[in-house]
């Protein structure tokens, strides 16, 4: 059902990428062991950061899966022909973002032998069971309807009746995805960084802007690489999307500045004096300002209607880069620095930790390979 | 057809290999049972030795559930007595870890149970305590 | 009876479904008997800590002291990975919105003792995934550390920071194990638990016994009768952060 044969006939080139990726997630592997033995302190988490790179990058690759329905919902819902080569695509980039999500969630757990505990013991009232359901349930969503549309493609029949039915339930469901993420954090009556309405909204914008960024650059690539063309119009329009929900996003971050520096609570305004004010004990302001000039770089190249199509990739890997360092990064440690007692411990990743989360990332790199293998060789197919 | 002896030599190799630590168990030890060491000052344990050799991990679990999530330490036993459900000071009160729980969890090769992470053995603690 | 495989994987499937909801179902109504069942006793352990009394006092730590051994507490150098229960933070730490920025008050240069407050309404059972931490009938916020998947959630939510985490393997840590009490394993949450274990044998808690000032005073909140209630009657006290709603048992006598 899976089509996995497709998956293995493929070019020297392609087994050879594979096989690097493999090397990354050995590496990783092994640094989990040894985590595994001695426990999180070999991580630069600390007392009183309890929660870095391994929650913030899940946080990032939420975003990534949610986005696939920016594409579903044009598709599905109103139709939109153009999307009919791309949408798959980026279905299976959102199968992709959840076993990376699920798999850094993993590795953050102290205990990971008891983690079923988490169904054995089901606690409605905590937002992580309901995280648990949302995203279990997009997996399955999405595996079953990327895998029926490939089928129904390559046997040259109609997909059928209840895949309109679940294309549909998904679209709710990945802004649920999300939503429920971000009350995570903006639950915690403690955490006045996260303590804040627009944390949800601001989460979906950044999400429909990094996700179609690295979809652009995947298509791009495919074209390049395994010449297949997920569609000009399909790429322009997702560009747009990008586009405004980036600026959207940099609305929303500005929108908080104004709130917390205006009203000037003290306890509210230390989070964002820790993470822009430079030097310190503030390991992530220089970061934090390369995140922002990104952001202000991609909006200037996408919005400029002489520079938006030709620098596309590099509009992209700006909006990428600049969301992944705010969310994949700032956006956990700032809530915990300073701490409740007013204390700033430096966070600074570990090699071990950077290992890991490399390892994850190249999971994910192995997984999208062999979808978009399997997704172009049944095109290719069924195109003659 | 030809591969007939293949086949067969194949599947000796497979049976062996499958049932190879079988054959390094028995090689190696010999059945004789574990030289257990009961409590001297103690004729009856909690419940009968019967039920304790198949149970007392499903009992250990319960009174840890009972003890942490309920409060609730006391333990009646089978004949009557009452006992607190405590693993320190019930079972190793009498039981030596080192001399009992140890040694049949060994025979039986159960890879060391996670309670001893956690809950310490008061003898040895004692003598790690007093350099 | 024949089934065709269409029926057989719906039947299956359902009935996985019944088990899952029934699960969910037990878990609500677990929630439920013990709030009932609160309300028919009413208990609230609670603690009132006399700063005046403890400020007599300079620089003493017989109440971390014997806490830290009636609990195994490792005493790990990096402070990154520290475990506490109980400690002290200056006052302008404890409670920064009871400053006045110019008046050297006398209580400002003393040291608080701190631990877990066992909230009324605490936000770390709230969000912990496998009710590993729960709040007593009795208003004690316990810990099972057989159960605790070390997810750290609780951690975030507390206001406080009054959790610890096992970053390591405390035992290497712990100069002289006390057998009563079980140490705690790597990856999992730790705090204050107002010395349950001793409670049960009719003891006090080990910092209220071991304070030479007498300086904690523990009782039954809900009782208007008891020793705490009797204090709070007659002295000024702060709460740390109570505009949080989260309803600290631990008081502090200015």
């Amino acid at each position: 059902m899976f089509m996995m044969e497709k998956a293995l006939k493929g070019s020297r080139r392609y087994w050879i990428w594979l096989s690097c990726v493999t090397c990354f997630i050995a590496v990783g592997l092994c640094f989990y062991l040894r985590q595994l033995d001695q426990g999180l302190g070999i991580t630069g988490l600390s007392r009183d950061v309890s929660w870095g790179l391994y929650i913030a990058q899940f946080t990032f690759f939420v975003g990534v899966a949610a986005s696939a329905v920016m594409l579903v919902l044009p598709y599905y819902l109103h139709d939109d022909m153009h999307f009919a080569r791309i949408t798959i695509l980026g279905e299976f980039l959102a199968i992709a973002a959840v076993v990376m999500c699920i798999l850094f969630i993993f590795v953050d757990l102290g205990q990971p032998a008891r983690v079923l505990n988490i169904i054995r013991y089901p606690s409605p009232r905590s937002l992580m069971f309901w995280d648990m359901i949302s995203l279990g349930g997009y997996l399955l969503l999405n595996v079953i309807i990327a895998f029926a549309t490939l089928r129904a493609e390559r046997e040259e029949t109609r997909p059928p009746q209840w895949m309109k039915a679940l294309a549909l339930i998904s679209i709710p469901w990945a802004i649920s995805i999300h939503t429920v993420t971000a009350f995570l954090y903006s639950g915690l009556a403690g955490r006045s960084f996260w303590l804040t309405a627009i944390l949800a909204p601001r989460f979906l914008a950044s999400a429909f802007s990094s996700g179609p960024a690295l979809l652009i650059l995947l298509c791009l690539a495919l074209r390049r690489l395994a010449r297949y063309d997920a569609g000009e119009e399909a790429i322009r329009k997702l560009a747009v999307i990008m586009t405004y929900a980036m600026a959207i996003n940099v609305f929303f971050v500005l929108v908080e500045v104004f709130t917390v520096f205006y009203a000037a609570i003290p306890e509210h305004a230390v989070h964002f004096e820790y993470l822009y004010l430079l030097g310190g004990a503030h390991t992530l302001a220089p970061w934090m300002w390369i995140s922002a000039l990104c952001a202000i770089a991609a909006l200037a190249i996408l919005l400029t209607p002489a520079w938006r199509s030709r620098w596309l990739p590099l509009g992209c890997v700006l909006v990428f880069g600049s969301l992944w360092l705010e969310k994949g990064l700032g956006l956990i440690v700032g809530g915990f620095e300073p701490s409740p007692l007013g204390e700033v411990t430096p966070y600074v990743p570990t090699l071990p930790e950077w290992s890991i989360v490399a390892g994850i990332w190249a999971v994910g790199v192995f997984l999208i390979t062999m979808f978009f293998k399997i997704t172009v060789s049944v095109r290719k197919e069924a195109e003659g | 057809m030809r591969d007939r002896v293949w086949i067969f030599i194949g599947l000796a190799v497979f049976v062996a290999a499958f049932t190879a630590p079988f054959w390094h168990v028995h090689a190696k030890t010999s059945a004789r049972q574990p030289d257990l060491v009961l409590p001297a000052n103690q004729k009856e344990c909690v419940a009968p030795a019967s039920t304790m050799r198949d149970a007392h991990m499903q009992m250990l679990l319960n009174w840890r559930e009972d003890v942490v999530r309920r409060g609730d330490r006391r333990y009646v036993a089978f004949d009557g007595k009452v006992y607190e459900k405590s693993l320190t000071h019930t079972c190793l009160g009498c039981h030596s870890k080192a001399a009992f729980c140890d040694r049949c969890h060994e025979y039986s090769g159960v890879s060391g149970p996670y309670c001893w992470n956690c809950h310490s053995d008061p003898q040895a603690t004692v003598t790690r305590s007093r350099p | 009876m024949k089934i065709t495989r269409k029926e057989f994987l719906r039947l299956t499937g359902l009935s996985l479904l019944a088990g899952g909801a029934m699960q969910v179902v037990r878990a609500i109504g677990q929630g439920g008997t013990a709030a009932r069942a609160a309300a028919s006793q009413p208990v609230r352990l609670g603690m009132v800590i006399d700063l005046s009394k403890c400020r007599e006092k300079d620089g003493c730590n017989e109440c971390i002291h014997a806490c830290n051994t009636t609990h195994n507490i490792p005493q790990i150098a990096n402070r990154a990975h520290e475990v506490k229960w109980i400690w002290t933070e200056p006052f302008g730490t404890v409670f920064p919105s009871a400053q006045t920025g110019y008046a050297e008050q006398s209580y400002t240069k003393v040291q608080v003792p701190l631990m877990c407050n066992h909230c009324a309404e605490p936000p770390c059972t709230r969000v912990c995934p496998t009710r590993a931490t729960w709040k007593r009938d009795d208003g004690i916020v316990m810990m099972d550390w057989h159960r605790c998947i070390g997810c750290r959630y609780c951690i975030a939510a507390c206001p406080y920071g009054s959790r610890s985490f096992n970053w390591q393997d405390p035992r290497p840590a712990i100069a002289s194990i006390n057998p009563d009490f079980p140490t705690r394993t790597k990856g999992i949450v730790e705090k204050c638990n107002f010395c349950e274990e001793r409670l049960a044998r009719g003891m006090k808690p080990a910092c209220v016994e071991a304070c030479p000032q007498g300086v904690f005073t523990f009782g039954n909140l809900a009782d208007p009768e008891s020793e705490p209630r009797d204090l709070l009657r007659s002295r000024f006290a702060l709460q740390r952060e109570p505009e949080l709603g989260t309803g600290p048992s631990v008081y502090y006598l200015m």
